[in-house]
């Protein structure tokens, strides 16, 4: 049996291309139809690849055939981005995809459900057997184990859940937080939503435009408040997120201090996502004011990739150890359940030759 | 075998702190189950250890700065016992570990487990404000490593730096609130103590009592200024440093001067 892949990814195509080859629902199928025993088809906005068992070889253009959109494409105009990995190298790579290793950011745990789900549709349309059931068993198995046993995960790559991140480590539970979102821009509507989704129930909106204040609040879940109103605002809550146009900065260490005055025990975290800045960056000297501009939070991220970069080795071991321990089994399964003359014929393909 | 069993209590504090230091080179620094099982286990063997030596002392073992120590060491690890799990603050053990093989490795290792010429009677009052305010120092030491972790959260919020080998430490406001109530624990303990002390039945030096009464009154300002909000977090966190070292100079000084006065 021959166990490979095939697929082209955020490595090695643009998103252009992932796009004309992208499958649909019927993948599975077809692939069958061109010679695979099993196939499962793997789609995510970075990659696009398809796991395949099969008695015969099946090429690459044959692959790649059945995922193109427009059957009209040249054939040389699609085979160049794609890899293909076969046995050992095949099972190395779904791990590493699986654990998150291979992803565009490191560590990130959709693809995880986003093969589960694969998966679940393959095995649902029949198109995934005993081959592949093994296989990304196996694979999930792998991913808990690096997620567990080492800090793939570890902290936050994105701007919003930075911020949500920072908050709990100020004040642990959010659930009792009062937030103020100035300024009603995409990006503190995209903070704001984290925030709720870790617990924050009161949220106010505060916009020049009030219509927009109003809408904002409406898709969060929270209350418009008037924009002449916000430094009063300021005494109450304990998150502040602004992103207004303003030119001049809004808050100052001046206009900060009688507000503090009242608060002394309460800390505020201010999270400054406007360019240019809404808030004076001397407000960060003030006790128990924490300050982060979106420099300062794409930073944090950054901090965050790199220690998960750091990780990869650990990640990388546990792989190496599996794919052996999983080439062992099957061939262990082999030995026990094929006849001699079929072990003959099955230590002639490159599946056991490998030791897979 | 009362020594042994001290040795065997470090071992397993020394066990944690591997045990962190090994996390940290991993980067990995997750508060785990371990720390506070290897602490527990030093614990029951410092228990031990006092009840053998209570036993053959006939009364509370706190006659010689030896002693004085593994007490100290004791209401440490019972105080975190207490707290650490309470609070969500089970990477205090990180923090309390060291401090424990500190002060019992120094007791281990240095020439201060002096016996006394003589049999000292029992004195329950002074057995009771010896060791209710050794408790006390207990909450105060607890109170110093949930101010030095605060500080340490607070310095890596403010700087931006957030991917230390402490990047697990616990929320800035719950290690408030720890340290809020290991310093009323520790301050009603300490009244209590002090309290008692007029008890003994025996004349108090009058340095001793005018220091004693200096720590009450520092560890009363810190509280009062926390209660009247006059006081940042960040100062009562570095307060409790000052408090728990002034407090630790009382007790060293206490315990010396009376181990040179029973000398012959």
């Amino acid at each position: 049996m021959n166990l490979f892949c095939v697929g082209l990814s955020h490595h090695t195509a643009d998103v252009e291309t992932r796009e004309r080859f992208a499958g649909h629902a019927e993948t599975d199928g077809i692939l069958r139809g061109a010679g695979c025993t099993e196939a499962l088809l793997l789609t995510t906005c970075n990659r696009v690849e398809v796991y395949a068992a099969s008695e015969k070889r099946v090429s690459t253009d044959e692959i790649a055939r059945c995922l193109v959109r427009n059957i009209e494409n040249d054939r040389s105009e699609y085979a160049p981005p794609f890899y293909r990995y076969e046995d050992e190298k095949c099972v190395q790579h779904l791990f590493c995809v699986a654990s998150g290793l291979d992803s565009m950011v490191v560590g990130e745990s959709e693809i995880l459900g986003q093969a589960k789900k694969a998966y679940e549709s393959a095995r649902k349309s029949g198109a995934a057997g005993p081959w592949l059931h093994r296989l990304f068993q196996r694979a999930f198995r792998v991913a808990k184990q690096v997620r567990t046993h080492t800090e793939i995960t570890r902290g936050s790559v994105s701007v919003g859940s930075v911020a949500v991140d920072l908050a709990q480590r100020i004040f642990g539970q959010l659930s009792s937080c009062k937030v103020l979102v100035l300024g009603a821009g995409e990006t503190s509507e995209r903070t704001a939503r984290a925030l709720v989704s870790r617990g924050v129930t009161d949220l106010r909106v505060s916009n020049r435009s009030s219509d927009r204040a109003q809408e904002l609040a409406r898709l969060v879940g929270g209350r418009a408040v008037r924009f002449d109103e916000w430094p009063q605002q300021c005494r109450e809550i304990d998150i502040l997120i602004t992103s207004t146009s303003s030119e001049t900065p809004l808050l100052t260490p001046k206009m900060l201090a009688p507000m503090l005055r009242n608060r002394v025990d309460r800390p505020l975290f201010i999270i400054d996502i406007a360019v240019p800045r809404d808030v004076e960056p001397s407000v960060n000297e003030m006790h128990g004011v924490y300050l982060y501009d979106i420099d300062s939070l794409q930073s944090v991220a950054e901090q965050s990739l790199a220690l998960r970069r750091q990780q990869i080795t650990a990640a990388e071991a546990i792989i190496t150890e599996h794919v052996a321990d999983f080439g062992k089994s099957i061939s262990d399964k082999l030995n026990c359940k094929a006849p001699s003359a079929e072990r003959r014929a099955l230590g002639e393909t490159p599946l056991h030759t490998s030791e897979l | 075998m009362d020594r042994q069993l001290l040795i065997v209590s470090t071992l397993c504090f020394l066990a944690a702190i591997g045990r962190t230091i090994i996390s940290l080179r991993a980067g990995i620094f997750r508060p785990g189950q371990f720390n506070f099982l290897a602490i527990g286990l030093g614990f029951i063997f410092q228990t031990a250890f006092l009840s053998i030596r209570g036993h053959a002392l006939g009364r509370c073992p706190l006659t010689n700065l030896f002693e004085v120590f593994i007490f100290l060491a004791w209401s440490v690890a019972l105080i975190y016992m207490l707290v650490g799990p309470a609070y969500r603050l089970s990477l205090m053990g990180a923090f309390t570990a060291p401090l424990v093989v500190l002060l019992q490795g120094f007791a281990l290792i240095a020439p201060i487990d002096i016996r006394h010429p003589v049999k000292l009677p029992a004195n329950p009052w002074l057995e009771f404000h010896a060791s209710i305010s050794l408790v006390a120092y207990g909450a105060f030491a607890l109170a110093c490593i949930a101010g030095v972790m605060y500080l340490v959260q607070e310095r890596q919020l403010k700087t931006h730096q957030l991917h230390s080998i402490f990047s697990h430490l616990p929320p800035l406001t719950d290690l408030f609130a720890a340290i809020t109530r290991l310093l009323w624990w520790g301050f009603a303990l300490y009244t209590l103590g002090l309290a008692s002390g007029f008890f003994v039945g025996q004349p108090l030096p009058y340095v001793q009592v005018v220091c004693a009464f200096g720590v009450w009154l520092l560890y009363a300002v810190i509280l009062q200024g926390r209660h009247l909000r006059r006081l940042a977090p960040k100062h009562v966190a570095a307060l409790c440093i000052v408090g728990f070292s002034a407090a630790l100079a009382l007790l060293w000084g206490i315990t010396f001067t009376a181990q040179m006065q029973s000398l012959p």
